[in-house]
């Protein structure tokens, strides 16, 4: 069972039930479970959609776009049946948040599921979570039988006349599949290659009919925004972005684990006061503030607030919620490896600036590691970086190239140092031979 | 299914099978799930597993095989019992995780994506299992192992290969 952590700044919103058994379904309701389903039955779709809107909840899944307008995008009328997606592929490395939820509270995410199917007038929702998560598909399976044989599902929910079915279903690993319309793509037994956009899931989604994706943090965080008033949630946050959201403090951290912390909430005070500071006492070297995509950030760049738009204006992006520390013991060089090596290997292929420049970055990069890079090979990753930026078909592509520039400038003096045949500075030199 | 004697599945899975294709607004949205769980009984996706695949689909067997590749978790050719799966990605790297594949090497006497003569033991390198703030972890088969270090690699392999024998001797009894 993954180590629970706890912190005196936290305000437990999303986490006010792990650890007391609600993955049970009566415990779940004795905890005031279902009562926001029950509350957006009998008020209606544009009342919910409004109290989203007034909560400023952004997108949990990465690009933090806000769930109260994603949801106004849908289609009133539609021909085709809506469908409701949630997103539980949890690849981006640096990422544990949906973990924790799925098994401490995954009555939540089926009554964010609810939520969002009364919202937008759909009748099915799928909850798709990666396939090495098993043991949570098994806790989420058993979820899904409860709420159907207590009537939370079916024909008639709670007793009125809607109807709101749940899929549970299984991927079978791909990082790629977790980009919208490739995860639309596995679903329907296909490659997870992404589709072409527009037309938007809103318009044209699963199946053909409209379709709402939110990541399994967003939807589990639905309920609560209902329960508190999509006003008071917002109030825990900065502007524009509402409410609180699971940091997870991993790598060189003296106590790592996910956090809840108001959005807005200063990245030095959370790696130095909540994760307990840099392991041992040591020297920090770099942030890699929002998930392994994200662009690495300095120790003098970390008296920001974490929330989507200060820490964009510092020149990363706050993405997954992945917050990796890195101390004075790390090759940057073979970080910047390491993670170049992971995006080749689950580049679809699709696009040539993402399929060849993802290979081509971790040939490169493994050569300069090995001791044998040029001085001009510094300007060729950042050459073939930027030119991926903003050329590909999906995201990945930049979320390949971005960290790789953060590196590059960010730490040239320490891929001068690997020049001409230079041992690596550091003392462990590891082979990375993903393939 | 025409004639489920025929089928290479067990009776469970055949029957949960026939229920997961009606499922969906599509008949093959069942299909990753399927392979999964057909691999999980079977071991790996044999041509006998995607010819029935694919019929209970009612797609060719090319567009399965054409779908199977894409997914790093689904394979082709057996593995060990227990698959040992190592994540190396940034978090765990942070934390020994290169040390403690290593260690499963030196002590399974295999390298990445090798299997042990005996076929207890397969061991591989994986990227990201979301178990970052637990790191390093590993999964053999579906179980988490969090903050795993190499001195305990030892032990976790004896209690696996005691696992495969009883699991052995109470087939054979
Ligand atoms: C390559 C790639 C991988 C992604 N992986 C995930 C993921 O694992 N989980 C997730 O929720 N969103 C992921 N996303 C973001 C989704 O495309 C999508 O924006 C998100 O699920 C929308 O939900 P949200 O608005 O609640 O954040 C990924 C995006 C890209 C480009
Ligand atoms: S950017 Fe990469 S992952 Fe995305 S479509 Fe192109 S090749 Fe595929
Ligand atoms: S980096 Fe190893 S589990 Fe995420």
């Amino acid at each position: 069972m993954p180590r629970l952590v706890s912190h005196p700044d936290e305000v437990k919103i999303v986490t006010k039930r792990f650890g007391l058994g609600a993955a049970e379904i009566n415990r779940y309701v004795e905890l005031g479970g279902y009562e926001s389903a029950k509350k957006c039955l009998a008020q209606g779709p544009e009342w919910i959609i409004e109290e989203m809107k007034a909560s400023s909840l952004r997108g949990r899944g990465g690009a933090g776009f806000p769930t109260g307008m994603k949801w106004s995008f849908v289609p009133k009328q539609s021909a085709k049946p809506k469908y409701v997606l949630v997103n539980g592929d949890e690849s981006e490395p640096g990422t544990c948040k949906d973990h924790l939820i799925f098994l401490h509270d995954p009555h939540s995410v089926i009554e964010g599921t609810i939520i969002a199917g009364l919202a937008i007038g759909s009748k099915l929702g799928f909850i798709y979570l990666r396939g090495e998560y098993r043991y949570l598909i098994e806790i989420m399976e058993k979820a899904v039988a409860d709420a159907y044989a207590k009537g939370f599902l079916g024909k008639n929910i709670f007793g009125s006349d809607t109807e709101f079915n749940i899929i549970t279903q299984t991927g079978a690993g791909a990082y790629e599949v977790g980009e919208e319309s490739a995860l639309m793509e596995s679903l329907e037994g296909k490659r997870g290659v992404p589709r072409i956009k527009p037309p938007f899931p809103a318009v044209v989604g699963l199946y053909g009919g409209p379709t709402v994706i939110n990541n399994a943090e967003t939807i589990a965080t639905v309920p609560h925004v209902i329960a508190m008033g999509g006003a008071a949630y917002a109030a825990v946050g900065t502007p524009r972005n509402g409410g609180t959201r699971l940091f997870c403090l991993s790598g060189h951290v003296e106590r790592p684990g996910v956090y809840e912390l108001p959005m807005g909430y200063n990245l030095r005070k959370m790696i130095y006061e909540v994760a307990g500071g840099v392991r041992g006492g040591g020297k920090l070297k770099a942030v890699v503030p929002g998930g392994s995509s994200t662009p690495v950030l300095l120790p003098e760049e970390i008296d920001i607030g974490m929330d989507f738009d200060q820490v964009g204006k510092a020149g990363s992006m706050l993405g997954s919620g992945g917050v990796v520390v890195i101390d004075d013991t790390t090759c940057i060089v073979e970080f910047a490896l390491r993670t170049i090596s992971f995006y080749q290997h689950e580049s679809c292929g699709r696009c040539i600036p993402c399929r060849e420049g993802t290979d081509w970055l971790k040939k490169s990069l493994t050569r300069f590691h090995a001791g044998f890079g040029e001085a001009k090979d510094i300007d060729n990753i950042q050459y073939l970086a930027e030119n991926m930026m903003g050329r590909t078909f999906c995201p990945l592509g930049d979320a390949a190239a971005m960290p790789t520039l953060g590196f590059v400038k960010k730490f040239r003096k320490e891929f001068e140092d690997h020049l001409n045949g230079k041992p690596c500075p550091f003392a462990k030199h590891v082979e990375i031979a993903m393939v | 299914m025409s004639a489920e004697t025929m089928s290479v599945f067990s009776p469970a899975l055949a029957a949960r099978f026939d229920l997961l294709v009606e499922k969906y607004p599509l008949r093959r949205s069942a299909l990753v799930p399927m392979l999964l769980y057909a691999q999980d009984e079977i071991g790996y996706l044999s041509d006998a597993v995607i010819s029935e695949i694919a019929h209970r689909i009612g797609i060719t067997e090319l567009d399965v095989r054409n779908v199977a590749t894409y997914y790093s978790m689904l394979r082709f050719k057996p593995v060990g019992r227990y698959n040992i799966q190592v994540c190396t990605n940034i978090s765990c790297m942070l934390r020994g995780a290169y040390d403690l594949f290593d260690r499963f090497q030196e002590e399974l006497n295999i390298g990445n994506k090798g299997v042990t003569p005996d076929k207890i033991f397969s061991l591989e390198e994986v990227e990201c299992i979301g178990a970052c703030c637990w790191a390093p972890a590993i999964q053999v088969n579906y179980d988490f192992h969090d903050e795993l270090k190499p001195e305990l690699v030892p032990g976790l392999l004896d209690g696996y290969r005691g696992r495969a024998l009883a699991e052995s001797e109470a087939k054979n009894a």
